[in-house]
């Protein structure tokens, strides 16, 4: 199982951001206009759009045009076939794995 | 990195990572069999966990809460359907309000871990299944922010595998 590269770095690089994992947490939950998004933050409504196109081109969001607002909403479909949703789920194990092993070997240091 | 196998069963909707410790099984067990260190491992540093009930036999309970960065909580609970100390156990992991009553209308999964005594260390199957797509969806979307975090974090084991 591989996983596609380029792909990978639009994902993480658009998740390594607080603000739009914050943003990708609303949008998931229900679908925001972009304008409504922007006064939930201390930027600019300008900062907000770019985070927000950096989660569209992830394929993380979809856009959609309601008369002059722009709503966005979380892409869940196109994100998560099964193989993505169970490679995230591998992440959050190999998480656990790693810090298993980090733990045990942390003692055996101490005890050397 | 420990982990030495990963299989996906799309069909199944299960996931199989088999990883080597350099420890006796006994030791692997205690990771789970002790709270203290089960709240080490579970959580993401972003997320940590905290073990507040830990019943480790057949129909007790593990019951945890994470924190996040801004002070939110996430709960949720193990429900202990079997256990063959020290090499393996069974669980229905699922969501929890912060009083941990399990929350039915979110989905849980079904997990056997096991653990072997393997050159001279220890090899650990986690074998983890849904009863759904849907299932599967809901769960990573409620711990959205651990997955995204926890996967930042693991930027090294993805390029390496």
């Amino acid at each position: 199982m591989t996983v596609d590269e380029d792909r990978a770095d639009a994902l993480f690089h658009a998740l390594a951001d607080r603000t739009r994992r914050d943003i990708m947490r609303r949008v998931m939950a229900a679908e925001h206009s972009v304008s409504g998004l922007a006064v939930k933050y201390e930027m600019s409504f300008a900062a907000v759009q770019k985070h927000v196109v950096v989660l569209e081109k992830a394929g993380l969001l979809t856009k959609r045009r309601n008369g002059r607002e722009q709503l966005a909403r979380g892409d869940v479909a196109a994100v998560r076939s099964v193989a993505s949703m169970l490679t995230e789920l591998e992440q959050v194990w190999r998480g656990r794995i790693a810090r298993i092993d980090e733990l045990i070997s942390s003692e055996s240091t101490k005890e050397d | 990195m420990p982990v030495t196998d990963v299989q996906q069963d799309f069909d199944n909707l299960t996931l199989t990572i088999t990883a080597d410790f350099a420890a006796p099984v006994e030791r692997i067990w205690q990771v789970y069999a002790d709270p203290r260190q089960l709240e080490k491992v579970w959580g993401p540093p972003t997320y940590p966990a905290t073990v507040v009930d830990h019943d480790l036999t057949p129909g007790g309970r593990m019951t945890y809460f994470m924190t996040g960065p801004d002070g939110d909580k996430h709960a949720g609970y193990w429900e202990i359907t079997a256990v063959d100390e020290p090499s393996s156990f069974s669980f229905v992991d699922g969501f929890a309000d912060l009083e941990f009553n399990p929350n039915p209308a979110l989905p849980v999964s079904r997990n056997i871990f096991s653990f072997a005594e393997h050159d001279g260390g220890t090899r650990a199957i986690y074998v983890s299944t849904f009863e759904s797509a849907e299932a599967l969806q809901q769960v990573l979307d409620m711990g959205v922010v651990e997955g995204a975090s926890s996967a930042i974090n693991q930027i090294d084991a993805l390029v390496a595998s």
